[in-house]
């Protein structure tokens, strides 16, 4: 386990309203590490739609998810927030007056004056396949991320699906398996021409084996796939013998540990007060799309808001002996000076 | 608005709103009135057809508003785009009379569409 890492406020989740949350953080002087489980920032503006139009960003006009992105990483780049992306907030225990322990799915653990949800729709997950009794072999045999190549070795793998991660997967991990069965319900894939070249270069070499259609059924014990069933488009049925799969469908959003954590939820939301965005908890809040009240509208320009609001309760909490002076930053020497333009 | 002015306008809605059919994998059937130029994907949402779970909103990017288009009206919905084709690769169960049901646009021609809903859209 790592040392524990001492910081004013930890964001849960890096997408916009948690980008933004830095900024009125950092002009307050308050300084933020943020966790996503994502392997970049921006949230489900990266995740769902990088290349789709926002047209409800005040000032502006037109602007893509990937382009609000950043532009709110360029906005924020004066306040130096440290990420820890692929990385989930699993457990959070308040300590203290307010103090928070929170420790991740790697062993990271954080301890902080202020904790803020920024987690909108909750963390995103794997689509997990809808094939009779696959729970049993999770974590054992099937697994929806590789985290170590060498697990594959010398396995009869299946992967399951057509865009880039089940391409790069089947590419690399294809030298190494005894046998590998590409599965997707398709004859085209959406992943990178290239990627999709080379992979049917291996199939016509003999390398590897495509099959068109979806996974029906899997036999195994204990955890341990032996085969696994593949309906073809046309109706008939092959049996693979398989000791691995990897289904690749992309991800949900599922609320996740959030729902562990002991706080009040309604229709698992937070619920918090609309003048802090504190939640029942003192020094716990949550802003954007993961909390509610009444008149809440999922709309990034209200977590904007409730970002700036929550900056200024916090201060409290980081500076109790301070006063704090509401400044613009159009006047302000002060604040300009922290934005690195004075 | 007057009360005369309601009035026409809801013979005027009547009119223009074509009727669309939702039949859920347990039987449950919806049959609700669409808004022209809205999506299929909205009208499942405002009627509380639930199987429709549509995580990202309508921008075609998680395919959890997959439907089977019922197969005498598969003709009249067409085919998927190639956008649409390609996020289908992240739903389950795809038949060839499947579409993400935000990329289907209510026009008079749909009245009396009838789709089906899978049991699970990925969560």
């Amino acid at each position: 386990m790592s040392e524990t890492i001492k910081t004013d406020v930890l964001i849960i989740g890096a997408g916009p309203i948690a980008l933004f949350a830095v900024f009125e953080l950092g002009l307050l002087d308050i300084k933020a590490h943020l966790v996503d489980i994502l392997d970049k920032v921006g949230g489900q503006c990266a995740e769902l739609y990088p290349e789709k139009p926002i047209y409800d960003i005040p000032g502006i006009p037109y602007i893509t998810g990937h382009g609000l992105t950043e532009a709110l990483m360029k906005q924020i780049k004066p306040f130096h927030p440290t990420f820890h992306l692929n990385e989930m907030v699993t457990t959070l225990q308040k300590t203290g007056e307010p103090l928070f322990l929170a420790t991740t799915d790697r062993g990271r653990v954080f301890e902080a004056k202020v904790v803020a949800i920024a987690a909108g729709g909750g963390s995103f997950q794997p689509k997990r396949p809808p094939i009779n009794g696959i729970e049993p072999y999770e974590g054992k045999s099937v697994y929806y991320a590789v985290r170590k190549m060498e697990m594959f070795r010398d396995k009869q793998l299946m992967i399951v699906g057509g865009g880039d991660s089940a391409l790069d997967w089947t590419l690399n991990l294809q030298p190494i398996a005894k046998r590998l069965t590409l599965v997707h319900r398709r004859d085209e894939f959406r992943g990178a021409p290239d990627s999709v070249n080379k992979m049917r270069a291996l199939v016509t070499a003999g390398g590897m084996d495509l099959k068109i259609g979806q996974v029906t059924t899997l036999e195994g014990v204990d955890g341990q796939l032996t085969a696994a069933s593949v309906k073809g488009n046309d109706g008939s049925v092959s049996r693979v013998e398989v000791d691995a799969m990897l289904p690749f469908f992309g991800l949900t959003m599922k609320l996740g540990p959030v729902a562990d954590w002991g706080l009040k939820l309604v229709d698992n939301l937070i619920p918090v007060d609309t003048g802090t965005f504190e939640t029942e908890v003192p020094g716990l809040f949550a802003i954007g799309d993961i909390n509610t009240y009444p008149g809440k509208l999922k709309l990034i320009l209200s977590g904007f808001h409730e970002g700036a609001l929550m900056a200024q309760k916090a201060y409290h909490y980081v500076y109790p002996e301070k006063k704090l002076v509401f400044q613009y930053t159009t006047s302000s020497t002060s604040l300009q000076k922290k934005l690195g333009v004075a | 608005m007057s009360d005369v002015q309601e009035l026409s306008r809801s013979n005027a809605d009547n009119k223009t709103m074509p009727k669309i059919t939702f039949i859920e994998h347990d039987g449950t059937v919806h049959t609700v009135k669409a808004e022209i130029d809205s999506t299929v994907m909205e009208t499942a949402q405002r009627n509380g057809v639930t199987s429709i779970v549509a995580e990202c909103g309508g921008s075609c990017t998680c395919a959890t508003c997959l439907v089977h288009v019922d197969e005498k009206w598969s003709e009249v919905v067409g085919k998927p785009s190639a956008e649409e084709e390609d996020m289908l690769d992240f739903a389950f169960e795809v038949k060839p009379t499947s579409r993400l049901s935000c990329q289907i646009k209510v026009t008079e021609a749909l009245d009396g569409l009838v789709v089906h809903t899978p049991a699970y859209q990925g969560r």
